[in-house]
């Protein structure tokens, strides 16, 4: 794998991911490339796909394109006037039957590797939960006595660029989670409402909310910063206005965000163990 | 009687002739196209400037999409490929008077007429279908969608699947049972063979959309929960129903696309198709694994990771025979006297095409790299690299190649070139940059993207492009230079499509008229439809022709 990253790092990366260098977690507009990894799940996509797909399927492109070049110069009907009769030759289609078969081994074997790394790791260290509602993302804090809040868009007329607030990526209520821990992440919708996917392009994952069911990915955050990702399966009307926004923080912030944050979300506090039936009754 | 036809109204609204309802499948699918090709430009010209140019709302757009998309695989690959072509020329490839069953053949045509208006109806109806093409639950439910619209879609789907089923049935039967004598099926045109296999994979795959799609209807009508989680159903289950029949269903429209192309490389390079076998087995092959790679169209829906695991391998595989193809086609040009007529020029595209985007399919079946690339524009420009860009030239081949034989007039030449140059240079300029746009991460389904909203000065598509382009990198962020790059394509193409209406309408009235083999197919690569005369008589082989 190291040696796949260092070819990515060098040949490919200039120009697969111009572009990405201007501003590393948004998509620029001459971005050719990936958005920058900031964790090694994505770390590991970028240089499947920069360090070895890129390299097979362009040299297969220029390798098709240049033969059909020379078939065109060498066999047109002015340069070649008499066909040749030959319909089969046994040799060369045992090998354009193998030569594929080997490449795709190549292709197969780091490819298994990626998603079994992807798929899950035995440490977790804390959980989040994403609900995909329509058409906005509730997450919860379950190891954080139940904080959890929900997270809307914030509409173009709304749009604070003194804040560095983006277009159809910024969020009211911001996910903030800790660097340099195993996260995991759990995504669902509720069983009456539709499909969502959440996913942040610069982590490499992506997953549907599916009414019912509870899927989970992981991921490392290795870098602070601000990561956007945006509603990833139709959803109806809004689609494309139920962004993702994650602030990454060093763990002593996350600590103090934490505090922070169980007083402004309280109103929403899930955590009902704590809530006694008289209190329900109360507010009842 | 020798060769009698009936009257207009009989000879047209209740036809039994393979070739006359070959001819109305191609008027029909030329119409549809405009209406899917309408809803593109829409689709483009939105998405040329962020915010929202022509959609009222997201949910307009979702209706778009979706009429976009099952029109142009419903209503126009399907009919065009398989009931145009397909009907002209496999009876006259294999010497058959006429199609098995042409009744039934009459029938397949004009169930796919209301099954249009239908779809139409639903574009139209109660707000529209904002589904997207795959109609998943519980979006396309009750939950998604209470009004007639999805309803009206899905009985739309019942009638086009019954069509193109009956369809199938029918080209089997007359493939297995109609060949000349001494045609075996080792000496059958690749384009018969094609054919085959797609009717096989119809007749497989589409009662297995019936049935998801029936399923979905009581759900919506009757009260019953498959799909629905509260009633214990499940939405994923859908997703396997749908793509049993929508993977097989890419390959349906690719097929006979690679059939035609084999017979216009081999009569322009002079030279039998390179590995006949070979070529008809990779079909074969295609079809068959075709069926089970399904669930690489689901990566991220929470599937296990050993599934995961197995569908990539499964999706690899059909690379193998899929670059047999390529390389047989490269084989047969070589060594050949090349001559390069407008079908050779759209064959070699197709070829290019098809080639490109095979490869960012090798890229896409990795269920590990799927999970950046899934639902983003890169799926996008895959797709339309081999549908639009593949099937659809394929089309445009299959046309010059046999508009000849068709009508008995021929096309304009220097006017067929314009047409695939203005075209190949205008969607390579659409699709081309939706693969960057896809790994910069940009979902696909939106009617808005992120990026700063240009001055009023800077909107629009044709306004000043060298001022807009500087203005957009300016910006710090956003998808708005290659979606107003892909929007420009889209002009182009769509000039294009006038052009193409252009060349129809001058070769049916002016064309020059042309005998039984204009193109000079040598015997080596001869086919049975160079014996008869262009256009061929009502009833042809009224002596069975005999193969050696």
């Amino acid at each position: 794998m190291k040696k796949i990253n260092l070819w990515a790092l060098t040949a490919l990366s200039f120009i697969f991911s111009f572009g990405s260098a201007l501003a590393d977690t948004l998509p620029t507009p001459a971005q050719l490339g990936f958005q920058t990894a900031v964790t090694p799940q994505m770390e590991r996509i970028a240089s499947f796909h920069n360090g070895l797909l890129m390299y097979i399927i362009t040299a297969i492109v220029i390798f098709v394109t240049a033969l059909m070049i020379w078939v065109v110069i060498r066999y047109n009907a002015k340069a070649n006037p008499t066909p040749s009769k030959t319909t089969h030759h046994v040799m060369l289609e045992i090998l354009w039957t193998t030569i594929p078969v080997v490449i795709l081994i190549i292709i197969a074997i780091p490819s298994f590797k990626m998603l079994y790394y992807l798929d899950r790791t035995e440490n977790i260290e804390m959980t989040i939960k994403a609900t995909g509602h329509q058409w906005y993302w509730n997450y919860e804090y379950p190891d954080y006595d139940g904080l959890a809040f929900d997270s809307y868009m914030i509409e173009d007329d709304e749009i604070d660029e003194s804040k560095g607030q983006k277009r159809l990526l910024s969020t009211d209520n911001v996910v903030v989670l800790p660097i340099d821990t195993n996260i995991a992440i759990q995504i669902t919708a509720p069983t009456t409402g539709v499909l969502h996917a959440f996913t942040i392009p610069a982590f490499g994952i992506k997953k549907d909310a599916v009414p019912g069911r509870l899927n989970e990915t992981w991921v490392r955050i290795e870098k602070p910063g601000t990561y956007y990702g945006q509603c990833s399966e139709i959803c109806g009307i809004k689609h494309a206005y139920m962004p993702i926004e994650i602030k990454a923080v060093t763990k002593e912030e996350f600590e103090a965000w934490l505090i922070e944050a169980k007083d402004k979300y309280a109103f929403n506090n899930r955590n009902y163990e704590a809530i006694t039936m008289a209190q329900i009754e109360g507010v009842q | 009687m020798s060769d009698h036809k009936p009257g207009f109204f009989a000879r047209w609204f209740m036809s039994t002739n393979h070739k006359d309802i070959g001819t109305l499948y191609i008027i029909f699918s030329i119409t549809a196209a405009l209406f899917g090709g309408w809803f593109s430009m829409m689709m483009r010209h939105e998405l040329g400037d962020p915010g929202l140019q022509l959609a009222d709302d997201g949910h307009q757009w979702n209706v778009w999409i979706t009429a976009h998309g099952l029109i142009m695989v419903f209503f126009v690959v399907m009919p065009g490929l398989i009931g145009g072509f397909g009907n002209w020329f496999v009876p006259l490839m294999i010497g058959a008077p006429d199609m098995a069953f042409p009744r039934l053949n009459n029938i397949s045509f004009w169930l796919i007429i209301p099954a249009f208006l239908l779809l139409v109806a639903s574009a139209l109806v109660g707000g529209g279908a904002g589904t997207g093409w795959t109609v998943y639950p519980p979006l396309s439910s009750l939950a998604g969608h209470p009004g007639l619209s999805v309803d009206l879609a899905i009985f739309s789907l019942h009638l086009a699947g019954a069509s193109s089923i009956l369809g199938a049935a029918n080209f089997i039967t007359t493939i297995f049972n109609m060949r000349a004598p001494g045609m075996t099926l080792h000496k059958m045109p690749l384009f018969v063979w094609a054919m085959l296999v797609t009717s096989f994979l119809l007749v497989l795959s589409l009662p297995v959309l019936g049935g998801a799609i029936t399923m979905l209807l009581t759900d919506r009508n009757f009260g019953t929960a498959f799909f629905n989680p509260e009633g214990g159903g499940d939405p994923i289950l859908y997703q396997h129903l749908f793509w049993f029949f929508g993977h097989p269903e890419v390959y349906i429209m690719i097929l006979p696309a690679f059939g035609i192309v084999s017979h216009i490389i081999a009569s322009f390079s002079k030279k039998p198709v390179f590995g006949y076998l070979g070529m008809a087995y990779a079909m074969v092959a295609i079809g068959v694994v075709g069926f089970v790679v399904w669930a690489h169209h689901m990566y991220t829906s929470g599937i296990s990771v050993n599934t995961q695991a197995y569908f990539t391998a499964a999706t690899l595989i059909i690379a193998v025979p899929t670059g047999i193809k390529i390389f047989s086609w490269i084989a047969t040009m070589w060594g050949g006297s090349l001559t390069f007529p407008t079908p050779m020029l759209w064959a070699l595209g197709f070829i290019f095409l098809f080639t490109v985007g095979g490869v960012t399919g090798v890229v896409l079946a990795n269920a590990g790299m799927d999970t950046s690339l899934h639902d983003t524009y890169y799926v996008v420009a895959h797709f339309h690299y081999v549908l639009s860009l593949g099937a659809v030239f394929a089309l445009f081949a299959g046309f010059y190649y046999w508009i000849g034989k068709m009508s008995g007039r021929q096309y304009p030449e220097i006017a067929g070139k314009i047409h695939f140059w203005i075209t190949f240079i205008g969607v390579n300029l659409v699709f081309f940059p939706q693969h960057f746009l896809g790994l910069a991460g940009m979902p696909r389904r939106y009617v808005d993207y992120p990026a700063p909203i240009p001055p009023e000065h800077l909107q629009g598509a044709l306004v000043n492009p060298v001022a807009k382009i500087q203005w957009i990198l300016e910006q710090e962020y956003g998808y708005h230079l290659w979606n107003y790059i892909s929007t420009l394509g889209a002009y182009m193409s769509g000039f294009s499509v006038l052009v193409f209406l252009g060349i129809v309408f001058y070769t049916l009235f002016f064309g020059r008229r042309v005998g039984d083999n204009y193109w000079n197919v040598q015997k080596n690569t001869m086919t049975l439809e160079w014996t008869v005369s262009s256009p061929p008589p009502f009833h042809q082989f009224e002596i069975q022709p005999k193969m050696k």
